[in-house]
């Protein structure tokens, strides 16, 4: 053996102490607050402040929209026309109240759809690319484009792809980490399809009561997030 | 081989000294700065191209009236350029509006030029093979306030109901996704896949950056562009409708980040990825 392979053996035990460390820090960091049933309503409190007054009328505010926006075609428009949860997010700067919250977690829950099979996970490797497909929903987009879930512009996801946001949690090792647990699957699915009914006036799209992904876009996600095998756990 | 092995020696003890940031990530970020750096280089910089271009139309004589532009007010007096673009958008008494620089360039073309502004709207954004006025005159406009700070016009009602709407749009959310531009620019410290975005929700230096880095070049466009454009190119993002040039709800949203940067140094055109 010579002095540098001595070396680099030495190095190379040392650095996967380092990375088992880096991955046990990592994973106490993705873990987030347990099982929905089981929490009260969860609101986003960033910022502890209450959300300055809103110091113009809202017809104001519609009226600047309509000469913005009004020249879209008219299934453009529709789509910003806030609903009943959209009305209280914008109200309160994403702030609500207890109450309100539990209100729209109520309603948008009635709003997620399960699988009529019983399967929440599909295909990780579809999921992977879906992940990953950033397209759809924009206004230069054409009728043939494939929506995409856009995930890794928000969050980690599987470790070897470095070009990930921070917008959202890391969901590094999801699936492992939640050691694949049957209501904690189910949980997930009803977060992708409808953020909202988990957590109030969250950030993050209702993906399936907005139809952007389809049920099988949404069980193929599922699957990269909580497949044994998908590289996500690895 | 050798120095192979010293090589991945390094790059553990590199993983070893900051176990808890991704060291593939840190060095994709030292890469897009080294970029971003090389790109900042003024006398390298296309968007002085615009600029020159810009210049030869603000004289240019056009319209029924066969005038040039100089007799425009841009807020200064007319044909006052120095510092102008520092204090726009504002309220004009002539036009009973608060406009920023492109709403008041198409407003004197049509008034005081008498030019049918339909095909330079059509051209208001340009592409290959397609020159654009707006951007051009913008470049030129702007860059006579170089060096000069942002200052924000908050004395008419209409200026403060503009910044009172900007504000209230930025949180708006809407579109399939749910949107607002809050969700990417209303927090510290926060990335879209590599890109930082700037938290844009309260005053301070990140707003001052980039509302004072715009118009700028654009790389990856190969164009210059323009704050409408910059908004335009966040509403799609957003997945939201398209907005009208030269609307007011753009405008607002304009008031409202040029608060948010008040004071902020203007270098422009300026060149970005």
């Amino acid at each position: 053996m010579t002095m540098t392979s001595k070396f680099s053996v030495l190095v190379l035990g040392g650095a996967l102490l380092c990375g088992s460390l880096v991955a046990t820090l990592a994973a106490d960091k993705a873990v987030e607050p347990k099982k929905a049933a089981e929490t009260k309503p969860t609101v986003e409190t960033k910022k502890a402040e209450t959300p300055p007054p809103q110091k113009v009328a809202t017809a104001v505010v519609d009226a600047y929209l309509k000469s913005t926006f009004g020249r879209a075609p008219p299934e453009w428009q529709a789509r910003i026309e806030p609903d009943e949860s959209m009305k209280v997010c914008n109200a309160t700067r994403n702030q609500p109240s207890h109450a309100e919250a539990d209100k729209i977690m109520a309603s948008e829950l009635k709003r997620v759809e399960f699988p009529a099979d019983g399967k929440f996970l599909g295909d990780w490797k579809e999921g992977a690319k879906i992940a990953n497909n950033g397209r759809g929903g924009q206004f230069s987009d054409d009728d043939k484009t494939v929506n995409g879930g856009n995930c890794y512009a928000c969050h980690q996801m599987e470790k070897a792809e470095v070009s990930f946001g921070t917008l959202g949690p890391s969901l590094t090792n999801y699936g492992r980490d939640r050691k694949y647990d049957a209501a904690e699957i189910k949980q997930a699915y009803t977060k992708i399809y409808n953020s909202q009914a988990v957590i109030a006036c969250s950030n993050m799209p209702r993906f399936g009561t907005n139809k952007f992904l389809s049920e099988q876009q949404i069980k193929d996600v599922m699957a990269f997030l909580f497949d044994p095998e998908s590289p996500v756990n690895k | 081989m050798r120095f192979a092995a010293i090589g991945s020696a390094l790059v553990a003890v590199a993983l070893c000294a900051m176990p808890l940031k991704s060291q593939a990530q840190d060095a994709s970020e030292k890469e897009i700065e080294r970029y971003r750096a090389m790109i900042s280089d003024p006398m390298s910089n296309p968007g002085f191209l615009a600029v020159d271009r810009g210049e030869i139309l603000w004289s240019e004589k056009r319209g029924t009236k066969n005038v040039s532009l100089e007799g425009c007010d841009l807020g200064l007096g007319a044909g006052k350029l120095e510092g102008a673009f520092a204090k726009l958008p504002r309220y004009f008494k002539d036009a009973d509006k608060v406009m920023d620089l492109e709403q008041r360039l198409l407003w004197c073309m049509q008034t005081v030029q008498g030019l049918d502004t339909k095909d330079v709207v059509a051209r208001r954004f340009s592409g290959p093979g397609k020159a654009s006025d707006m951007e051009d005159l913008v470049a030129y406009i702007a860059n006579k306030s170089s060096g000069m700070k942002i200052d924000v016009q908050l004395s008419h009602p209409k200026e403060l109901e503009m910044a009172a709407v900007g504000e209230e749009l930025f949180h708006r959310r809407g579109g399939v996704m749910d949107f607002a531009c809050s969700t990417c620019h209303g927090s510290e410290g926060k990335r879209i896949r590599l890109q930082a975005l700037p938290d844009l929700s309260k005053p301070g230096k990140e707003p001052q950056d980039t509302m004072a880095s715009w118009p700028t070049y654009r790389v990856s466009q190969g164009a210059l562009r323009t704050m409408q454009h910059r908004l335009w190119d966040c509403y799609r993002q957003q997945r939201w409708p398209v907005p009208d040039y030269g609307s007011d709800g753009i405008t607002a949203l304009t008031v409202y980040l040029n608060k948010m940067a008040q004071g902020g140094e203007i270098a422009v055109p300026s060149i970005k990825r």
